[in-house]
């Protein structure tokens, strides 16, 4: 009895000791466990997986995955993190910039802008063309220049009356439709997602005047599109060393909460979707490239 | 994984690329010299645990497989090395396929219950508003 309660246990929960976790890793695979059939099972796996969402709004969404592995649903979140396409400036062409933030700093800060525009509608641009076409660029213009505010009061040191445009917010940014992208997007829906976001800071003579292409791209740039915050569990009970005795804490093994934080570009539940799809595109990539290689 | 001097490199399996905007994907099989087709290493360009560590559970779950692992080659390589070895004389590549299209039926269907998750979530929401989402 005690025997096969430890067995599942093992199979089945991952145990939080005073000092560290233990059974980490999944270990049902076949042929380790006398008398448990592990070989994989669609339609088992179909009948035990379930999908509960504990909360959505606009921006963020709350979900539990239940009865699938790590493996699976931790190449999910990595794909949320890393993987899921967007929008983002890559190149920027400096006419002037005679501000004090340099160059690269600023391009640097202008990658990370979110831009409103859903980049399933886009391309990829092919490696090597420098000018983009209007199926995977977006053009933006920032020009700004900082001027003297000649009604300023004599005295004064507050730099917002001294100083006209000072502050160069994304609201500056304008959109600059290439070929036929003004009839594709209505007047005012590619822009950057927030229109307060601190780019750099003038002073009277300074001017920034640039143009920025922005294309479809993956990776770390865009690593602030999901927060899967993983689920912390209390271990204060082994504080109480009366109840650490009698106490056993252990996390279900495949049971997995998700909690996904959107930039605002996509409402997260788009952004869940496309990260599976993802992870389809590249079993299916393979498969193709299986089919290829037997093919001769 | 394997010692250099034991692998012999006979590259079976093209080189292909495929370019897909900034991403080129090539996939190769590597086979020790004096081992049949059931022992075979694959090598992912461009992937990394996001699918390897997927992909060699689901390998892993079928039966036939005796030995399925990857490993990164170098954090600044963008490469993985797969290799299955097969009990009998199963060719690895069978299990490779089969995980591959095990592994996207999976997908498949966590994208259905989850959109079909959200649409109730929705629905109840509106419901409870008693306005239109």
């Amino acid at each position: 009895m005690a025997a096969a309660q430890a067995v599942e246990e093992m199979r089945g929960r991952v145990v939080l000791g005073e000092f560290g976790v233990r059974n980490v890793h999944t270990t049902d695979f076949p042929g380790n466990y006398a008398g448990y059939d592990d070989a994989w099972d669609q339609d088992r796996f179909e009948k035990n997986f379930r999908v509960d969402v504990v909360h959505m709004d606009e921006n963020s969404l709350e979900f539990d995955m239940v009865g699938i592995d790590a493996a699976i649903a931790n190449a999910f979140r990595r794909i949320l993190l890393a993987e899921v396409p967007t929008m983002a400036v890559e190149k920027v062409l400096v006419y002037n910039n005679t501000s004090i933030v340099q160059d690269e700093i600023l391009a640097h800060r202008l990658g990370l802008i979110p831009i409103h525009a859903d980049p399933r509608l886009f391309e990829y641009r092919n490696q090597g063309d420098e000018e983009g076409t209007e199926i995977d660029t977006l053009q933006f213009r920032l020009q700004v220049r900082c001027t003297r505010n000649p009604h300023a009061a004599k005295d004064s040191s507050d730099p917002n009356e001294l100083y006209v445009n000072h502050k160069v917010y994304t609201r500056h940014m304008t959109w600059v439709p290439l070929g036929n992208q003004a009839d594709v997007f209505p007047e005012g829906t590619i822009r950057p997602v927030h229109d307060d976001i601190l780019i750099a800071q003038l002073r009277p003579g300074q001017e920034i005047d640039l143009l920025m292409h922005c294309v479809k791209g993956i990776g770390k740039k865009v690593a602030r599109v999901a927060n899967p915050r993983l689920d912390t569990f209390s271990r204060e009970i082994f504080r109480n060393e009366k109840l650490k005795k009698v106490v056993r804490l252990a996390r279900v093994r495949d049971h997995y909460i998700f909690s996904v934080e959107s930039t605002g570009v996509l409402p997260p539940d788009v952004l869940v979707s496309e990260a599976i799809k993802v992870l389809m595109g590249k079993c299916r990539r393979f498969l193709d490239e299986l089919d290829a290689v037997q093919m001769d | 994984m394997e010692e250099d001097q034991e692998l012999e490199r006979k590259m079976s399996g093209l080189k292909t690329s495929m370019t897909e905007g900034e991403r080129k994907t090539a996939l190769e099989m590597v086979q020790a010299a004096g081992t049949d087709r059931h022992c075979v290493t694959f090598v992912l360009h461009e992937e990394d645990h996001t699918l390897g560590n997927s992909l060699r559970y689901m390998i892993m779950k079928n039966p036939e497989v005796e030995f399925c692992g990857y490993t990164t080659t170098h954090p600044s390589e963008s490469k993985i090395n797969l290799r299955i070895q097969t009990r009998g004389a199963l060719p690895a590549v069978e299990p490779f396929q089969r995980g591959l299209n095990e592994l996207m039926n999976v997908c498949q269907h966590v994208l259905d219950k989850f959109e079909a998750s959200i649409k109730d979530y929705k629905n109840q929401k509106a419901s409870r508003n008693g306005s239109t989402f």
